[in-house]
Protein backbone atom coordinates (compact mmCIF):
# COMPACT_ATOMS: atom_id res chain seq x y z
CA UNK A 1 0.00 0.00 0.00
CA UNK A 2 2.75 2.42 1.02
CA UNK A 3 4.74 1.27 -2.00
CA UNK A 4 1.81 2.02 -4.30
CA UNK A 5 1.35 5.48 -2.76
CA UNK A 6 5.04 6.21 -3.28
CA UNK A 7 4.78 5.07 -6.90
CA UNK A 8 1.74 7.32 -7.40
CA UNK A 9 3.58 10.28 -5.87
CA UNK A 10 6.64 9.69 -8.05
CA UNK A 11 4.79 9.17 -11.32
CA UNK A 12 2.45 12.14 -11.01
CA UNK A 13 4.97 14.63 -9.66
CA UNK A 14 7.24 13.82 -12.62
CA UNK A 15 4.30 14.24 -15.01
CA UNK A 16 3.44 17.52 -13.29
CA UNK A 17 6.83 19.00 -14.15
CA UNK A 18 6.97 17.57 -17.67
CA UNK A 19 3.53 18.76 -18.79
CA UNK A 20 4.58 21.73 -20.88
CA UNK A 21 1.56 23.31 -22.48
CA UNK A 22 -0.97 22.18 -19.91
CA UNK A 23 -2.32 19.01 -18.36
CA UNK A 24 -3.41 17.53 -21.68
CA UNK A 25 0.23 17.38 -22.77
CA UNK A 26 0.88 14.79 -20.07
CA UNK A 27 -2.00 12.49 -21.03
CA UNK A 28 -0.11 10.10 -23.37
CA UNK A 29 2.66 9.60 -20.80
CA UNK A 30 0.09 9.26 -18.03
CA UNK A 31 -1.74 6.57 -19.98
CA UNK A 32 1.47 4.63 -20.48
CA UNK A 33 2.40 4.83 -16.79
CA UNK A 34 -1.04 4.03 -15.38
CA UNK A 35 -2.07 1.33 -17.87
CA UNK A 36 1.05 -0.35 -19.25
CA UNK A 37 3.71 0.12 -16.58
CA UNK A 38 1.89 0.01 -13.23
CA UNK A 39 -1.42 -1.64 -14.26
CA UNK A 40 -3.43 0.66 -11.99
CA UNK A 41 -6.27 0.85 -14.55
CA UNK A 42 -7.17 -0.87 -17.82
CA UNK A 43 -7.10 1.00 -21.12
CA UNK A 44 -10.91 1.10 -21.17
CA UNK A 45 -11.06 2.48 -17.62
CA UNK A 46 -8.53 5.16 -18.55
CA UNK A 47 -10.75 6.35 -21.41
CA UNK A 48 -13.86 6.36 -19.19
CA UNK A 49 -12.02 8.33 -16.51
CA UNK A 50 -10.81 10.79 -19.11
CA UNK A 51 -14.37 11.41 -20.33
CA UNK A 52 -15.65 11.82 -16.75
CA UNK A 53 -12.89 14.21 -15.71
CA UNK A 54 -13.03 16.27 -18.92
CA UNK A 55 -16.37 17.76 -17.90
CA UNK A 56 -15.02 18.83 -14.52
CA UNK A 57 -12.67 21.81 -14.41
CA UNK A 58 -9.70 22.07 -14.51
CA UNK A 59 -9.46 18.87 -16.57
CA UNK A 60 -6.39 17.24 -15.08
CA UNK A 61 -8.38 15.79 -12.18
CA UNK A 62 -8.29 12.42 -13.97
CA UNK A 63 -5.27 11.75 -11.71
CA UNK A 64 -7.62 11.61 -8.70
CA UNK A 65 -9.68 8.83 -10.29
CA UNK A 66 -6.57 6.87 -11.26
CA UNK A 67 -5.12 7.26 -7.77
CA UNK A 68 -8.44 6.28 -6.22
CA UNK A 69 -8.59 3.12 -8.32
CA UNK A 70 -4.97 2.21 -7.49
CA UNK A 71 -4.98 2.88 -3.73
CA UNK A 72 -8.35 4.14 -2.51
CA UNK A 73 -9.09 7.68 -1.29
CA UNK A 74 -5.53 8.07 0.02
CA UNK A 75 -4.27 7.25 -3.47
CA UNK A 76 -6.56 9.89 -4.96
CA UNK A 77 -5.30 12.55 -2.54
CA UNK A 78 -1.64 11.63 -3.08
CA UNK A 79 -2.17 11.79 -6.86
CA UNK A 80 -3.81 15.21 -6.50
CA UNK A 81 -0.97 16.64 -4.41
CA UNK A 82 1.68 15.10 -6.67
CA UNK A 83 0.05 16.40 -9.87
CA UNK A 84 -0.58 19.97 -8.70
CA UNK A 85 2.02 20.52 -5.96
CA UNK A 86 5.31 20.76 -7.90
CA UNK A 87 3.91 22.78 -10.82
CA UNK A 88 2.08 25.13 -8.43
CA UNK A 89 5.28 25.78 -6.50
CA UNK A 90 7.06 26.53 -9.75
CA UNK A 91 4.24 28.90 -10.77
CA UNK A 92 4.51 30.59 -7.38
CA UNK A 93 8.26 31.08 -7.87
CA UNK A 94 7.59 32.68 -11.26
CA UNK A 95 4.89 34.89 -9.72
CA UNK A 96 7.32 36.15 -7.04
CA UNK A 97 9.97 37.10 -9.55
CA UNK A 98 7.25 38.78 -11.60
CA UNK A 99 5.83 40.63 -8.61
CA UNK A 100 9.23 41.79 -7.40
CA UNK A 101 9.86 43.31 -10.81
CA UNK A 102 7.01 45.72 -9.99
CA UNK A 103 6.95 48.52 -12.53
CA UNK A 104 10.37 47.61 -13.92
CA UNK A 105 10.83 48.45 -17.57
CA UNK A 106 11.63 44.84 -18.53
CA UNK A 107 8.37 43.61 -17.00
CA UNK A 108 6.37 46.25 -18.83
CA UNK A 109 8.10 45.27 -22.08
CA UNK A 110 7.54 41.57 -21.43
CA UNK A 111 3.86 42.17 -20.61
CA UNK A 112 3.40 43.98 -23.90
CA UNK A 113 5.18 41.20 -25.76
CA UNK A 114 3.15 38.48 -24.00
CA UNK A 115 -0.23 40.07 -24.78
CA UNK A 116 -0.54 39.07 -28.48
CA UNK A 117 0.95 35.64 -27.69
CA UNK A 118 -1.75 35.03 -25.06
CA UNK A 119 -4.53 36.24 -27.32
CA UNK A 120 -3.31 33.83 -29.99
CA UNK A 121 -3.07 30.97 -27.48
CA UNK A 122 -6.60 31.55 -26.16
CA UNK A 123 -8.13 31.31 -29.62
CA UNK A 124 -5.79 28.52 -30.77
CA UNK A 125 -6.48 26.32 -27.75
CA UNK A 126 -10.22 26.49 -28.42
CA UNK A 127 -9.71 25.41 -32.03
CA UNK A 128 -7.19 22.72 -31.05
CA UNK A 129 -9.52 21.21 -28.43
CA UNK A 130 -12.37 21.13 -30.94
CA UNK A 131 -10.17 19.35 -33.50
CA UNK A 132 -8.69 16.99 -30.91
CA UNK A 133 -12.03 15.62 -29.70
CA UNK A 134 -14.86 13.94 -31.57
CA UNK A 135 -16.39 17.06 -33.00
CA UNK A 136 -19.19 16.47 -35.52
CA UNK A 137 -20.78 19.16 -37.71
CA UNK A 138 -23.44 19.84 -35.08
CA UNK A 139 -20.80 20.38 -32.40
CA UNK A 140 -18.86 22.70 -34.71
CA UNK A 141 -22.04 24.66 -35.35
CA UNK A 142 -22.65 25.02 -31.60
CA UNK A 143 -19.05 26.16 -31.12
CA UNK A 144 -19.26 28.70 -33.95
CA UNK A 145 -22.57 30.20 -32.82
CA UNK A 146 -21.42 30.34 -29.19
CA UNK A 147 -18.23 32.10 -30.25
CA UNK A 148 -20.15 34.80 -32.13
CA UNK A 149 -22.83 35.26 -29.47
CA UNK A 150 -20.36 35.53 -26.58
CA UNK A 151 -17.86 37.69 -28.45
CA UNK A 152 -20.40 40.28 -29.56
CA UNK A 153 -23.29 40.23 -27.04
CA UNK A 154 -23.58 40.45 -23.26
CA UNK A 155 -25.59 37.23 -22.79
CA UNK A 156 -24.58 35.14 -19.78
CA UNK A 157 -22.16 32.34 -20.72
CA UNK A 158 -24.05 29.75 -18.62
CA UNK A 159 -27.29 30.42 -20.49
CA UNK A 160 -25.50 30.09 -23.82
CA UNK A 161 -23.76 26.87 -22.76
CA UNK A 162 -26.98 25.34 -21.45
CA UNK A 163 -28.63 26.19 -24.78
CA UNK A 164 -25.71 24.52 -26.58
CA UNK A 165 -26.11 21.36 -24.50
CA UNK A 166 -29.86 21.24 -25.21
CA UNK A 167 -29.45 21.86 -28.94
CA UNK A 168 -26.91 19.09 -29.31
CA UNK A 169 -29.06 16.69 -27.28
CA UNK A 170 -32.02 17.45 -29.59
CA UNK A 171 -29.95 16.82 -32.71
CA UNK A 172 -28.60 13.68 -31.04
CA UNK A 173 -24.91 14.53 -31.13
CA UNK B 1 1.45 52.84 -16.28
CA UNK B 2 4.82 53.24 -14.54
CA UNK B 3 3.46 52.84 -11.04
CA UNK B 4 1.55 49.56 -11.18
CA UNK B 5 -0.71 49.09 -8.19
CA UNK B 6 -3.73 46.84 -8.43
CA UNK B 7 -6.83 48.78 -9.41
CA UNK B 8 -8.76 47.44 -6.42
CA UNK B 9 -7.49 45.53 -3.35
CA UNK B 10 -8.68 41.94 -2.99
CA UNK B 11 -9.51 40.47 0.41
CA UNK B 12 -8.62 36.81 0.97
CA UNK B 13 -12.26 35.92 1.57
CA UNK B 14 -13.40 37.56 -1.66
CA UNK B 15 -10.51 35.91 -3.53
CA UNK B 16 -11.58 32.49 -2.24
CA UNK B 17 -15.24 33.12 -3.13
CA UNK B 18 -14.29 34.33 -6.62
CA UNK B 19 -12.27 31.22 -7.40
CA UNK B 20 -14.94 29.03 -5.80
CA UNK B 21 -17.45 30.60 -8.21
CA UNK B 22 -15.04 30.14 -11.13
CA UNK B 23 -14.45 26.47 -10.24
CA UNK B 24 -18.18 25.87 -9.87
CA UNK B 25 -19.33 27.60 -13.06
CA UNK B 26 -16.70 26.39 -15.50
CA UNK B 27 -17.95 22.81 -15.85
CA UNK B 28 -17.37 21.57 -19.37
CA UNK B 29 -14.58 24.09 -19.94
CA UNK B 30 -14.22 27.76 -20.77
CA UNK B 31 -12.28 28.40 -17.58
CA UNK B 32 -10.12 31.15 -19.06
CA UNK B 33 -13.27 33.04 -19.99
CA UNK B 34 -14.74 32.66 -16.53
CA UNK B 35 -11.56 33.83 -14.82
CA UNK B 36 -11.36 36.98 -16.94
CA UNK B 37 -15.08 37.68 -16.52
CA UNK B 38 -14.92 37.35 -12.74
CA UNK B 39 -11.55 38.97 -11.95
CA UNK B 40 -11.18 41.63 -14.65
CA UNK B 41 -14.74 42.58 -15.56
CA UNK B 42 -16.65 42.07 -12.31
CA UNK B 43 -14.08 42.53 -9.53
CA UNK B 44 -11.61 44.85 -11.25
CA UNK B 45 -8.65 43.29 -9.41
CA UNK B 46 -6.57 43.02 -12.55
CA UNK B 47 -6.43 44.90 -15.81
CA UNK B 48 -6.36 43.09 -19.14
CA UNK B 49 -2.61 43.39 -19.55
CA UNK B 50 -1.96 41.86 -16.11
CA UNK B 51 -4.45 39.10 -16.83
CA UNK B 52 -2.82 38.37 -20.19
CA UNK B 53 0.69 38.23 -18.77
CA UNK B 54 -0.47 35.87 -15.99
CA UNK B 55 -2.18 33.78 -18.66
CA UNK B 56 0.97 33.57 -20.78
CA UNK B 57 3.10 32.71 -17.73
CA UNK B 58 0.61 29.98 -16.74
CA UNK B 59 1.20 28.44 -20.17
CA UNK B 60 4.97 28.67 -19.89
CA UNK B 61 5.12 26.93 -16.49
CA UNK B 62 4.63 23.17 -16.85
CA UNK B 63 1.54 21.54 -15.38
CA UNK B 64 -2.18 22.12 -15.74
CA UNK B 65 -2.73 25.65 -17.04
CA UNK B 66 -5.70 26.73 -14.97
CA UNK B 67 -4.37 25.84 -11.51
CA UNK B 68 -1.16 27.61 -12.57
CA UNK B 69 -3.22 30.65 -13.52
CA UNK B 70 -4.96 30.58 -10.12
CA UNK B 71 -1.58 30.41 -8.35
CA UNK B 72 -0.13 33.24 -10.45
CA UNK B 73 -3.12 35.54 -9.97
CA UNK B 74 -3.52 34.67 -6.28
CA UNK B 75 0.19 35.33 -5.68
CA UNK B 76 0.05 38.61 -7.58
CA UNK B 77 -2.94 39.83 -5.55
CA UNK B 78 -2.13 38.48 -2.07
CA UNK B 79 1.23 36.65 -2.04
CA UNK B 80 1.72 33.04 -0.91
CA UNK B 81 -1.56 32.83 1.04
CA UNK B 82 -3.37 34.32 -1.92
CA UNK B 83 -1.95 31.62 -4.18
CA UNK B 84 -3.09 28.87 -1.81
CA UNK B 85 -6.52 30.42 -1.33
CA UNK B 86 -7.08 30.83 -5.07
CA UNK B 87 -5.95 27.27 -5.83
CA UNK B 88 -8.08 25.80 -3.03
CA UNK B 89 -11.11 27.82 -4.13
CA UNK B 90 -10.69 26.69 -7.72
CA UNK B 91 -10.34 22.98 -6.90
CA UNK B 92 -12.75 22.46 -4.00
CA UNK B 93 -16.10 22.03 -5.74
CA UNK B 94 -14.81 20.16 -8.83
CA UNK B 95 -12.82 17.81 -6.60
CA UNK B 96 -15.81 17.03 -4.39
CA UNK B 97 -18.00 16.42 -7.43
CA UNK B 98 -15.39 14.25 -9.14
CA UNK B 99 -14.98 12.12 -6.00
CA UNK B 100 -18.75 11.56 -5.95
CA UNK B 101 -18.84 10.79 -9.69
CA UNK B 102 -15.84 8.48 -9.25
CA UNK B 103 -17.55 6.58 -6.43
CA UNK B 104 -20.62 6.07 -8.61
CA UNK B 105 -18.46 5.05 -11.54
CA UNK B 106 -16.60 2.45 -9.50
CA UNK B 107 -19.89 1.17 -8.05
CA UNK B 108 -21.90 0.81 -11.27
CA UNK B 109 -20.36 1.19 -14.70
CA UNK B 110 -22.28 1.92 -17.85
CA UNK B 111 -25.53 2.88 -16.14
CA UNK B 112 -28.56 3.49 -18.43
CA UNK B 113 -28.94 7.08 -19.60
CA UNK B 114 -25.18 7.39 -19.85
CA UNK B 115 -25.38 8.10 -23.58
CA UNK B 116 -27.65 11.13 -23.17
CA UNK B 117 -25.47 12.50 -20.43
CA UNK B 118 -22.46 12.16 -22.73
CA UNK B 119 -24.25 14.00 -25.55
CA UNK B 120 -25.32 16.80 -23.21
CA UNK B 121 -21.79 17.08 -21.88
CA UNK B 122 -20.47 17.20 -25.45
CA UNK B 123 -22.91 20.04 -26.21
CA UNK B 124 -21.84 22.02 -23.16
CA UNK B 125 -18.23 21.28 -24.10
CA UNK B 126 -18.73 22.56 -27.65
CA UNK B 127 -20.26 25.76 -26.27
CA UNK B 128 -17.46 26.08 -23.72
CA UNK B 129 -14.91 25.94 -26.52
CA UNK B 130 -16.83 28.78 -28.15
CA UNK B 131 -16.63 30.73 -24.87
CA UNK B 132 -12.83 30.41 -24.88
CA UNK B 133 -12.54 31.54 -28.50
CA UNK B 134 -14.96 34.42 -27.83
CA UNK B 135 -12.81 35.51 -24.87
CA UNK B 136 -9.81 35.55 -27.20
CA UNK B 137 -11.71 37.70 -29.69
CA UNK B 138 -12.76 40.15 -26.95
CA UNK B 139 -9.19 40.36 -25.69
CA UNK B 140 -7.93 40.93 -29.23
CA UNK B 141 -10.40 43.77 -29.82
CA UNK B 142 -9.36 45.51 -26.60
CA UNK B 143 -5.62 44.85 -26.51
CA UNK B 144 -4.36 44.53 -30.06
CA UNK B 145 -4.26 47.80 -31.94
CA UNK B 146 -1.31 47.39 -34.27
CA UNK B 147 -0.53 45.20 -37.24
CA UNK B 148 2.57 43.53 -35.77
CA UNK B 149 0.92 42.09 -32.64
CA UNK B 150 -2.14 41.12 -34.72
CA UNK B 151 0.09 39.11 -37.06
CA UNK B 152 1.76 37.39 -34.11
CA UNK B 153 -1.60 36.41 -32.60
CA UNK B 154 -2.81 35.19 -36.02
CA UNK B 155 0.36 33.14 -36.58
CA UNK B 156 -0.16 31.39 -33.22
CA UNK B 157 -3.80 30.64 -34.02
CA UNK B 158 -2.83 29.09 -37.35
CA UNK B 159 0.27 27.30 -35.99
CA UNK B 160 -1.40 25.63 -33.02
CA UNK B 161 -5.07 25.56 -34.03
CA UNK B 162 -4.78 24.63 -37.70
CA UNK B 163 -1.30 23.20 -38.33
CA UNK B 164 -1.14 21.57 -34.86
CA UNK B 165 2.49 22.45 -34.25
CA UNK B 166 3.48 21.59 -30.64
CA UNK B 167 3.01 24.48 -28.21
CA UNK B 168 6.62 24.46 -27.04
CA UNK B 169 7.96 24.92 -30.58
CA UNK B 170 5.50 27.70 -31.34
CA UNK B 171 6.42 29.55 -28.15
CA UNK B 172 10.14 29.15 -28.81
CA UNK B 173 9.68 31.01 -32.09
CA UNK B 174 6.85 33.45 -31.32
CA UNK B 175 7.94 34.71 -27.89
CA UNK B 176 11.31 36.05 -29.09
CA UNK B 177 9.60 37.43 -32.21
CA UNK B 178 7.02 39.29 -30.14
CA UNK B 179 9.70 40.56 -27.75
CA UNK B 180 11.85 41.79 -30.63
CA UNK B 181 8.85 43.53 -32.17
CA UNK B 182 7.96 45.23 -28.87
CA UNK B 183 11.53 46.48 -28.41
CA UNK B 184 11.74 47.63 -32.02
CA UNK B 185 8.49 49.59 -31.75
CA UNK B 186 9.73 51.19 -28.52
CA UNK B 187 12.86 52.66 -30.07
CA UNK B 188 12.04 56.03 -31.60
Amino acid sequence: MIATLLQIATVFSLLSLLAFGGGAAALPDMQRAAVDVHHWVTGREFLDMFALSRAVPPGSLIVVLIGQKAAGVAGGLVALLAMFGPSSMLAYGVARVWHRAGGAAWRETLEQALAPVSVGLTIASGIAIARGTEHGWAAYAVTAVTTLVLAFTRLHPLAVMATGAMLLTLVGG
Amino acid sequence: MANRTNPRPASLGALFISFLVIGSTSFGGGLTGWIRRELVEKRGWLDDQQFLSCYALSQLVPGATNPNLAVLIGAQLRGAIGALVALAGLMLVPLAILLIIGTFYFAARGAPGGHWLNVALAGAGAAAIGFNIATGIRLARINIRRLGPALIAAAIVVGIGILRIPLLEVLLVMLPTSLALTLWQRTP
